[in-house]
């Protein structure tokens, strides 16, 4: 009884916690939800209002109808995958290296590639606007893209270096028994199973892509090369703020990790965790 | 580390190739086997020296000229903008600002990942409604730093609904102007950073604890330990890996964050919120100080790499 009593004592404790936890981090998003349904002059109604007192679409019909701002979400999607795909492409071939291979110079190679991950994005920054504007790849996609990509690299080759020296090495054996090349053994054997690793790596890259800001701000120029982060900056530096706007525009802009979120939840932890944790 | 430290012996094992004999057309496959693994990392390597190892020298090169970019021909100054730097007030506000700042999210984040993660993994509450708050728990993190920083910058208004709320409960007396007044704007930025940054902490501690194995609670249960005790005698030590690694990892993170700042104080007011990256941000873009701006850049990387030394080394110590 005695015990019965103190686990249910227990048990009100612990939702009590769990429902002021949930407040703390979920009411914020609400009202950006909320927010984004408002018309702007009912943003700052007093008292505040939780549910729209006039509900409306006028926030993204606003943004669906600014080619501009269509533009900026083109721009994200088109940078974002575009990083991710041929992060894959080169992390997956070093790895490959790094796992199968013994060759001079390779935990040197090894450490750089892992104190990589720390220079501070700051410190490129000054040197990259000259260094872009020289190779010509100032307000570019491609100039966008490789930056993104020194800072996806490291952390993906790490990953998938782990994850093949999971596999056991008698797979591409096998491939080289038969007459095949490495090239063969990587591409037939290691990347089809590798496909959850490659998977959180995918996600992870896409999420660093999709979020930066630095570069989006310094390396591009005219509103068709800006991308979501930037594009809800520009709406805040306008002449009235609107609010109703910036909260759609965010709504829009976190669909994408909220539906990677969903549907691949258990790389996401599982993915990143490893990532953050283990390498 | 245990990824890239396993001893290699494998399919290809280049390392210890068998005798050979001395044909050159065999040397010569020798050779060509050889550049293999260097042909996998072509791409890599090209990448990272043009857009990573170059920019490094250029800046290290810049922090010792006179004012490069805006001047044609730039002397060389040897070491004067670093000594500008480390003797400007401004350059230590930053500093003790980016320790504040960097030193109260970290410490707050692994307190609230933590018992975040420890109530998501109690064993008191069903499956369903765990996975349920997991996922309220995870909102912050699935939004870009842009996001967030209009989003407080609308909850923080002085007429905002985070001021209402505390009029309201009597918690302030008048409404504040968290952003923009010098008294509470690093308190602000800080607990947005707080706000958005748990989760990471959290997922890794709920996976960290899962790993734990239930019979150390119950062997310790057995011999009388309270729930305290077997706290501190069992789930801190299992967790002290995770919890230095990612630490160390956040630590590096936050003393870089830009972005954030930059979009709800810029630094301000009154440099009351200026960070070690927008310090060097507005002496390169706003003052055209590029030499000096070179140097700080090349301070805070210094930073960076000493902390990274610390990380790669509680990583070998894991391993």
């Amino acid at each position: 009884m005695d015990r019965k009593l103190r686990r249910l004592l227990g048990k009100i404790a612990v939702l009590i916690a769990l429902v002021v936890g949930a407040l703390f981090a979920g009411l914020p998003v609400l009202w950006m939800l909320s927010s984004s349904f408002k018309l702007n002059t009912d943003i700052f109604a007093y008292p505040p209002q939780l549910i729209p007192p006039n509900p409306t679409l006028e926030a993204y019909t606003a943004i669906f109808t600014d080619p501009v701002k269509v533009r900026f979400f083109l721009n994200s999607y088109f940078i974002s995958l575009s990083v991710t795909v041929l992060t894959l492409l080169v992390a997956v071939l070093a790895a490959y290296a790094l796992s199968r291979f013994e060759f001079p110079f390779k935990r040197v190679l090894n450490v750089v590639i892992i104190s990589v991950q720390a220079v501070p994005p700051i410190t490129l920054l000054i040197p990259y606007f000259g260094l872009i504007m020289f190779l010509g790849l100032y307000n570019t996609y491609p100039g966008l893209i490789l930056t993104y990509m020194v800072f996806t690299l490291p952390y993906a080759i790490i990953m998938m270096t782990g994850y093949f020296n999971t596999l056991p090495r008698e797979l591409d054996e096998a491939v080289k028994v038969d007459g095949g090349s490495s090239w063969t053994a990587l591409w037939r054997v290691l990347v089809p199973i590798s496909v959850p690793g490659l998977v959180s790596v995918g996600i992870y890259t896409f999420m660093i892509a999709w979020n930066e800001y630095l570069f989006a701000l310094t390396l591009t120029k005219t509103p068709e090369m800006r991308t979501v982060p930037i594009g809800i900056q520009l709406l805040m530096g306008q002449h009235s703020y609107e609010w109703n706007q910036m909260m759609s525009m965010s709504i829009l802009g976190c669909i994408p990790i909220l539906l990677l979120f969903l549907f691949f939840q258990r790389y996401f932890i599982g993915g990143m965790t490893a990532g953050a944790v283990k390498n | 580390m245990s990824t890239t430290s396993l001893p290699v012996t494998g399919a290809d094992s280049l390392g210890s190739p068998e005798p050979r004999s001395g044909k050159p057309a065999a040397r010569l496959a020798d050779a060509r086997r050889a550049l293999v693994p260097y042909g996998y990392l072509t791409p890599t390597m090209v990448l990272l020296v043009v857009l990573m190892v170059i920019p490094i020298v250029m800046v290290i090169g810049y922090s010792l000229m006179d004012n490069v970019i805006m001047k044609k021909n730039p002397q060389f100054v040897g070491f004067k903008h670093y000594i500008d730097i480390l003797t400007s007030e401004s350059f230590w506000t930053a500093v003790t600002n980016t320790l504040f700042f960097t030193g109260v999210s970290v410490i707050a984040h692994l307190l609230i990942g933590l018992a975040f993660a420890m109530m998501l993994n109690t064993g008191l509450i069903g499956t369903r409604t765990k996975a349920i708050f997991r996922t309220i728990y995870v909102l912050p993190w699935l939004f870009t730093v842009a996001i967030i920083a209009v989003l407080w910058r609308l909850l923080l208004e002085p007429n905002g609904v985070v001021n209402f709320l505390l009029t309201a409960s009597h918690l302030t007396g008048t409404e504040v102007e968290w952003l923009s007044s010098p008294e509470t704007a690093l308190f602000a930025v800080t607990f947005i950073n707080i706000w958005a940054g748990y989760p990471f902490y959290m997922t890794s501690l709920l996976a960290g604890l899962q790993g734990i194995p239930a019979d150390y609670y119950e062997a310790a249960q057995v011999d009388g330990a309270n729930a305290w005790q077997r706290f501190t005698a069992i789930t801190i030590p299992q967790l002290k890996p995770i919890i230095i690694s990612m630490a160390l990892l956040d630590f590096i993170w936050t003393t870089q964050q830009f972005a954030l700042i930059w979009m709800t104080t810029g630094g301000g007011p009154l440099g009351t919120t200026e960070m070690l990256s927008t310090f060097t941000y507005k002496l390169a873009f706003s003052k055209y100080q590029f030499g000096t701006a070179s140097a700080s850049a090349v301070i805070v990387l210094v930073i960076s790499m000493v902390l990274a030394f610390f990380y790669v080394r509680a990583q070998k110590a894991r391993d």
